[in-house]
């Protein structure tokens, strides 16, 4: 065990890398929350979907939250780009399309509390899989706006945009979690 | 000696503020739903309002929270005995922190158990009555629960951990202190439950008695004090995964890492990924209190009056045990790695089969996502699920037979040095086979069926969990406790202790199975006459095994007070938290140290490297 060996210590992690695998082992934790979510539905209601669920809203919804996965994903191109106008304008775009998803949402608990309540199989799995993410929609558009404000005065750049990335990363992943999601709540049919 | 204590007072306040702010929202809220026939709503979201305020108040705003907002952060420099009550991110602090609440924790679950058992000590009701001793029942099994996870993958990894790997600290200081203080407000909270009626549902909370309308505000309590311990578990699982993989030292590679690292990276894939499962669990128990959603009644009617095809508390069953199965290798894995590690050091040899110890490892978390209905055999589950999951359970022998059989190889013409740790090692090897070898009943469905909720039950789980991990736990609190405090217990009264809970540990609950096979049911105050006697004995066994704890109590007070000067490594141990000081310095090691050996060098090559102790941290290059 001599010289040769202590050229080739394998080094620790920069924290950049560190901070980027903890981020994506909490992703991990967290899909299995939505694992757990997305299996209670066949369990309670088995594949059960009441004929007046608002299959328009529910596309709707998905189309919007995908839109906005690609406006987040330009935002942080640019700001990898130090392109502070259409960071500004990107990020602004997310966090509008989640407000409105969120608004959705609300309208939707209206509508779904008159046919299906909580106190039915149906409502219950409605309101806790669509509750669970819009919280999380929630979180997502409270870290844009984080950025927003921190960014607004140029603090990201090539070298230095992880928070953005990261910011940005959580985004798609709640988006992915819809991906799973609305298949489950509005498209499952006997 | 106030000054000290003033961040936790500042939480207090700002808990206190956080609570009345949660209720008075929750007080406006109710009034747009229907007249609501409890607090719950009001309880549920002061308790979020003040688990906020508590963390806002230790320092979570202060030293983190500020940075969001494009503030300067201030850095928490408190030094001496204040900075054990305050939010420091000294992983060394931290690690004390967790072990002085969870031996603090395990000793009040523990006069708890001694209560159960002057209360079982004959058939009749004469201490308590069927709702107290339900309560006492369950909060000993939950606080247990909690000390059983976070005495090792709080405690033990957090003191020890990074120096094993020669690290400066874990990846994630403030993470690391933020899992730590959310812990406090779960003890408060369950030692609150009484005053809310209790709760008696024991701690695996099945509906439908634990959202039963008319059922007791406590296990409210409970429901929230679980999820958000589960939360702690969580962020610490996945700091101590970044922790192994990124901050290793130079030279440190996967194959020279101490058995108990591997042990803990196996155990906190658990905690990160399946402590969802009981989060979901928990919250599916708290919105049917609280919303009156349908999550386990069976038959549910849509608003046209349809019937819809409704939930089933099997379903709680399942999630929950989903996450509690795994949750016993959280415990008994980190135990095996503490087992295999202070055998080492102490017969002088390194472990037998490393390499197939550290596949076992994974094995056993591979199956442990694998087993979890052999908990349902006797709950209506369906028939065809019983071979299957009693094949896959009887599986998991196989990997820890390999762990059993490394701990015998490891001793194996070894020269045992029997001290404390050593003999609460070999201990713990003995009880574990008892518990294992019990288990099998268990695992099997013909005898399951009739075993289940009997006191067999008991002695086996208590086998495994006491026998096994509280044991391995000793062993570490004893081996580490000169590097913790830098002073050395008192050797004589460390053996009064294992030789007391070793023997009265095995008098007690071997004599449980008895009971146990004859068909007394578990988790009643009052049972019939022909086990009056068999039960006095087992209590008094019981209460000798409490006693051996004054013993323990006093030698790790008195020892830090007044111990001798330990000195860095009295057990001429060969990992790296051996080769700094005790208690080591602020970012742990002089000189950033470098690996070239593994962990247990002893025996052939330790003469070789007589000159040069071959894993001293030795100054950089260039110095």
């Amino acid at each position: 065990m001599t010289t040769a060996v202590r050229k080739a210590l394998p080094q620790g992690l920069d924290t950049g890398t560190m901070n980027r695998l903890g981020l994506w082992l909490f992703l991990v934790s967290d899909a299995s929350f939505f694992l757990a979510l997305i299996s209670s539905r066949f369990f309670v209601v088995r594949l059960e979907t009441p004929e007046d669920v608002s299959q328009i809203l529910g596309l709707g919804l998905t189309i919007l939250l995908l839109v906005s996965s690609l406006t987040a994903y330009r935002a942080e191109v640019a700001a990898e780009h130090g392109d502070q106008a259409n960071f500004k304008r990107y990020i602004i775009a997310t966090m509008l399309m989640g407000i409105l998803f969120l608004g959705g949402v609300g309208f939707e608990w209206h509508e779904a509390y008159k046919h299906f309540p909580p106190s039915t199989g149906y409502g219950t799995i409605l309101f806790t899989l669509t509750g669970v993410h819009a919280t999380h929609v929630f979180s997502g558009v409270l870290l844009l706006g984080f950025i927003y404000f921190k960014g607004k005065n140029g603090a990201y750049g090539p070298d230095d945009y992880y928070p953005v990335e990261a910011a940005v990363k959580w985004w798609h992943f709640v988006d992915v979690a819809w991906v799973f999601i609305y298949p489950t709540l509005y498209l499952v049919q006997i | 000696m106030l000054t000290a204590l003033w961040p936790l007072i500042r939480a207090i306040i700002w808990s206190a503020i956080g609570g009345a702010i949660g209720y008075g929202f929750a007080s406006g809220l109710v009034t747009f739903t229907d007249p609501p026939q409890n607090l719950e709503v009001q309880i549920s979201l002061a308790y979020v309002g003040a688990l906020l305020g508590w963390l806002f108040g230790i320092g979570v705003w202060k030293y983190w929270g500020r940075e969001w907002f494009g503030l300067k952060p201030d850095h928490n420099e408190i030094k001496g005995a204040s900075r054990f009550f305050s939010f420091s991110i000294d992983h060394k602090v931290i690690g004390v922190q967790y072990l002085v609440t969870m031996v603090i924790l395990f000793l009040l679950a523990g006069a708890l158990a001694m209560l159960l058992r002057v209360e079982l000590a004959n058939g009749s009701q004469n201490l308590m009555n069927a709702e107290q001793y339900n309560t006492a029942m369950s909060l000993h099994g939950i606080i247990m629960i909690a000390v059983a996870v976070a005495t090792i993958m709080g405690g033990f990894s957090n003191f020890v951990l990074p120096l094993m790997i020669g690290a400066d600290d874990v990846a994630f200081p403030r993470l690391n202190a933020l899992s730590y203080w959310i812990v406090p407000p779960v003890a408060v909270l369950l030692i609150l439950t009484p005053f809310f009626g209790g709760f008696d549902t024991g701690w695996t909370a099945y509906p439908p008695l634990s959202t039963a309308a008319n059922g007791p505000d406590g296990t409210l309590l409970f429901a929230f004090a679980f999820l958000t311990f589960g939360l702690s578990s969580i962020l610490g699982g996945m700091n101590f995964l970044v922790t192994i993989i990124a901050k290793r030292a130079p030279g440190m590679t996967w194959g020279r890492l101490p058995i108990f690292v591997w042990s803990v990276f196996a155990a906190a894939i658990i905690s990160l990924t399946a402590t969802q499962w009981v989060a979901y669990g928990l919250i599916m128990i708290i919105l049917e209190r609280t919303t009156g959603m349908m999550f386990f009644a069976p038959t549910a009617i849509d608003a046209a009056g349809v019937g819809l095809s409704g939930g089933s508390s099997i379903l709680f069953e399942h999630v929950f045990w989903f996450y509690s199965h795994p949750a016993v290798y959280i415990m008994i894995l980190p135990a095996f790695g503490l087992e295999l590690e202070i055998i080492s050091h102490f017969t002088r040899k390194p472990v037998f089969a490393y390499k197939w110890v550290v596949r076992a490892f994974f094995a056993i978390v591979f199956l442990s996502f694998l087993v979890w209905a052999h908990h349902l055999f006797t709950s209506g589950m369906g028939q065809n699920l019983h071979g299957p999951f009693m094949l896959v359970t009887e599986l998991i022998s196989i990997p820890t037979g390999i762990v059993f059989l490394a701990a015998l190889g490891t001793m194996w013409r070894g020269r045992m040095w029997l001290r404390t740790p050593m003999l609460f090692a070999l201990a713990m090897v003995f009880n574990f086979s008892i518990g294992g070898l019990t288990g099998i009943f268990l695992a099997d469905v013909a005898t399951d069926i009739n075993l289940q909720d009997t006191y067999f039950v008991v002695a086996h789980f208590h086998y495994t969990i006491v026998g096994g991990e509280i044991f391995a736990i000793m062993a570490a609190l004893y081996y580490w406790y000169p590097k913790i405090t830098g002073r050395m217990y008192n050797e004589t009264l460390g053996r009064i202790h294992w030789a007391g809970m070793f023997l009265f540990f095995n008098m007690t609950f071997l004599t449980m199975f008895i009971p146990g096979v004859e068909g007394m049911n578990r988790r009643v105050a009052v049972y019939p006459e022909t086990f009056n006697d068999i039960n006095f004995v087992v209590s008094i066994f019981a209460f000798l095994m409490g006693l051996s704890m004054i013993p323990f109590a006093y030698n790790m007070a008195n020892s830090w007070i007044r111990g001798d000067v330990a000195g860095d490594n009295p057990w001429h141990a060969s990992t790296l938290e051996w080769q700094t000081t005790s208690p080591p310095p602020e970012e742990n090691f002089e000189h950033e140290p470098e690996v070239f050996e593994g962990p247990y060098n002893y025996g052939r090559k330790r003469a070789q490297a007589s000159q040069r102790p071959a894993r001293t941290p030795a100054p950089a290059e260039g110095d």
